[in-house]
């Protein structure tokens, strides 16, 4: 099956004003193309928490979307200090996130909880010192 | 049916930016760390939050959030506004604390 649309961003690090341009620009396409709300609020709120997770802890990276007919793929690559413990990371309100942060509203330990029920596909991959890459997959309805 | 029109006036609000006036409100969330309202709020609902950074715009427009209800007084930041503006988020204000603008809320 051939792309029908494929999308690349570069995400700046520590910049919470420009944080979500990536997933933003991701929904307005797939609102445009007509996906179904739904399926853009779940891929959006996904991407927007590995989105922040970049922001916040890795300084930044590079995101990339590939919308097909039925579904869309999301990969978030960065080379940040990578996740020690995935298990842990995975578990509900376990956070790394400074006070800083926290007042912010972020660091309430669900994003990557939220990234799992938002998604029909969910990937993690990282090593510590070298970064981390997340895959996301929504299928559209 | 409730839009933001009835909200305001319920809430005795004042309209920070009215980018859909139209639009149905259906149902509310009330928190302050935005990944449990990503998680839990429903679509087109009015959310309750003391929150003002532009993160909240973010949030709002993702989670597709009818209507920003900023309680307790709290003014949102210049870049909340801003942001607000750009992507048409129904951003209000009420002197209210959460409870008792959830309580009157609920009341429509």
């Amino acid at each position: 099956m051939s792309d029908v649309i494929h999308l690349e961003f570069d995400v700046a690090g520590n910049n919470f004003v420009s944080a979500g341009t990536a997933t933003n620009q991701v929904k307005d396409t797939l609102r445009n193309l007509g996906i179904p709300n739904q399926d853009v609020r779940r891929i959006a709120i996904a991407m927007y928490e590995a989105e922040i997770n970049m922001v916040i802890h890795a300084c930044g990276g590079k995101a990339t979307a590939d919308i097909y007919a039925d579904k869309i793929e999301v990969v978030l690559e960065d080379h940040g200090k990578g996740i020690e413990n995935i298990e842990l990371a995975m578990q509900p309100g376990w956070s790394t996130a400074s006070e800083d942060i926290r007042g912010l509203g972020f660091g309430a330990g669900m994003g990557l909880p939220n990234i799992k029920k938002y998604t029909d596909e969910f990937k993690i991959e990282s090593e510590v010192g070298k970064g981390t890459k997340v895959y996301l997959r929504v299928n559209f309805s | 049916m409730n839009r933001v029109a009835d909200i305001i006036k319920i809430l005795d609000a004042r309209s920070y930016n009215i980018g859909k006036s139209e639009r149905e409100i259906v149902g509310g969330y009330a928190g302050d760390f935005l990944s449990f309202v990503m998680g839990r709020a429903p679509s087109s609902c009015a959310w309750f939050t003391v929150m003002t950074n532009v993160n909240v715009c973010a949030v709002a427009t993702l989670a597709d959030v009818g209507v920003v209800v900023l309680c307790e007084g709290v003014e949102p930041s210049e870049q909340l506004l801003d942001k607000a503006k750009e992507h048409s988020v129904n951003l209000i204000g009420t002197d209210l604390d959460v409870f008792e603008a959830v309580k009157k809320y609920s009341e429509l």
